[in-house]
């Protein structure tokens, strides 16, 4: 249980994964499951980010002539979140033009009704 | 005070995706949306990683957010504009 | 939500007044006694109830597959915060040197880094120098997203809405008669100040935390301001569609060239001829500095394209 207290930066980063996963299933409206799905990427990058922290140490920027490995925190994690967020913004902006066509057809961005209309343009 | 700070912020980080979830206007979901980014770059401060502080700062905070408040505008849904 | 809404109606907790003040429902009715556009929010609510009306029908089928759906949702969820909850019970302890994510890879990284790359700004050093081709691969994720929106949202014979046309030609000439003095004056203090801090940190990328990136967000932000500000028509006298497409597919190019070189030398990280300087000068660190720039100059143009497609439609 101590480990929880301690690794409360995973811990966060799991229960806002969950709450992210849940925004993207259960809510109707399609500009939240976008931002519930940010809040999952988010998550992750947490996660990661937290694995490379060492206590103690300094961000990776180097100082004086030679880099002693034990006075800096991990690199590489975070060169993947780095990756991991723009990729993440051109999702984000993607899946809101698509928002935006559907709007257009539909009138509306509910999940369910944008369902239903394009079974009942389907059934004509 | 670093240590309440490394406490406060994720937990501040999950009261605000859970006001995400439960608010009722799409325009106060996205502006907790883009504070949650905010406080998520603090913490990358905190986490030694000032290359995602600056780039979440600027992405997730700045671009995304006025990408979801565009969007906004174009589906109808941000109240007192004209064409609500 | 339905549920939830209803749990919620049922016992007034703190809760409750916590989602009230979220949606600015409290204060409002506290603040205003009357509502003074009662007969505009009859109408909208009749409106809402002859759409919702015929939709409740066909709800029927819907509703158990519906139940059973978010059920399940639910289940899965907890199943796997759950999961992930005893994993991160079992990780190694936050911030300890002796975890195993710190290997002989880190080692290498920050002790020969210098030599290799020249970057001071050892994350820079990495992405753009032993994982260059991820990075191009992230600049191609970047443009293939514009192409997407450009493709979904550009206004062609396709997409033509004449409601959002005559809202558009309506918002032109507010545009045009309508300056508003206190952000175009601010405006004018505040978009160069942002157009240097961006090429500042693009260049220094390799020295300070920042690169393309980030650099090339603050730079395209700077731009949108100035569309908002001073309107599209001012901004399209030097930046259109193709301005938009020739810098941003050269600066592709370039940069695919000098990882094609690198290739061409070896394929073993951009190891090249270019002399790497002095470390903590600008003009050091060889292609990495070149491949900084072509990165943000490609991040800048894509979240103005971004901003210009999601407003107007056109570049």
């Amino acid at each position: 249980m101590e480990n929880l207290l301690i690794n409360h930066y995973e811990v966060a980063a799991v229960i806002l994964f969950g709450i992210g996963f849940l925004n993207l299933l259960l809510q109707n409206n399609l500009v939240k499951k976008v931002i519930g799905f940010g809040i999952m990427d988010n998550a992750v990058y947490l996660f990661l980010a937290s694995q490379g922290y060492i206590e103690g140490r300094l961000a990776p920027i180097l100082v004086g002539e030679t880099a002693r490995a034990a006075d800096y925190i991990n690199p590489i994690p975070a060169g993947l979140v780095l990756t991991g967020i723009v990729v993440s913004v051109s999702v984000t902006a993607f899946s809101l033009a698509l928002i935006q066509r559907l709007y257009q057809k539909y009138k509306t961005v509910n999940f369910d009704e944008i369902v239903l209309l394009a079974r009942q343009k389907g059934d004509e | 005070m670093r240590l309440t700070l490394e406490l406060i912020l994720p937990i501040l980080l999950i009261v605000c995706a859970l006001a995400v979830t439960f608010s009722k206007r799409l325009l106060v979901s996205v502006v907790i949306f883009t504070s949650f980014s905010l406080v998520m770059s603090v913490i990358w401060v905190l986490l030694e990683s000032p290359d995602l502080a600056i780039t979440e700062a600027a992405v997730g905070a700045g671009v995304s957010g006025l990408l979801l408040v565009y969007t906004l505008k174009k589906i109808h849904a941000l109240k007192g504009t004209s064409d609500e | 939500m339905n549920k939830m809404a209803r749990i919620k109606k049922e016992k007034k907790t703190s809760w409750q007044r916590f989602c009230a003040w979220v949606n600015g429902d409290a204060q409002e009715k506290s603040l205003l006694p009357a509502e003074p556009p009662k007969f505009k929010k009859k109408k909208a609510e009749k409106s809402k109830k002859q759409k919702v009306q015929p939709a409740k029908k066909e709800w029927m089928g819907l509703s158990r597959f519906d139940h059973i759906y978010r059920v399940c949702a639910v289940l899965i969820g907890v199943v796997i915060v759950t999961v992930l909850m005893i994993t991160v019970l079992k990780l190694p302890l936050f911030g300890s040197p002796s975890n195993p994510v710190v290997n002989e890879v880190v080692e290498r990284y920050v002790e020969d880094g210098l030599k290799e790359t020249g970057a001071v700004n050892m994350v820079a050093g990495m992405i753009l120098d032993y994982r260059a081709f991820d990075t191009f691969g992230e600049s191609s994720v970047l443009f293939l997203a514009v192409t997407c929106v450009t493709m979904l949202l550009m206004r062609d014979r396709n997409n033509i809405d004449k409601n959002e046309d005559l809202l558009t030609a309506r918002e032109h000439i507010v545009e045009e008669h309508e300056e508003d003095i206190i952000l175009t004056q601010i405006a004018k203090l505040v978009i160069p100040c942002v157009l240097v801090y961006g090429i500042y940190v693009v260049l220094n990328g390799h020295l300070s935390p920042g690169g393309g990136f980030s650099g090339g967000t603050i730079m395209g932000s700077a731009l949108i301001l100035f569309a908002v500000s001073f309107g599209m028509i001012r901004i399209n006298k030097f930046f259109n569609y193709g301005t938009f497409r020739k810098i941003t597919s050269s600066a592709l190019m370039v940069y695919a060239a000098s990882k094609a070189y690198s290739f061409f030398t070896g394929a073993n990280h951009l190891e090249s001829h270019i002399p790497l300087g002095t470390p903590g000068a600008i003009l050091s660190s060889g292609l990495i500095l070149i491949l900084d720039i072509c990165v943000g100059i490609v991040v800048a143009c894509t979240m103005y394209g971004f901003y210009a497609l999601f407003t107007k439609g056109e570049l």
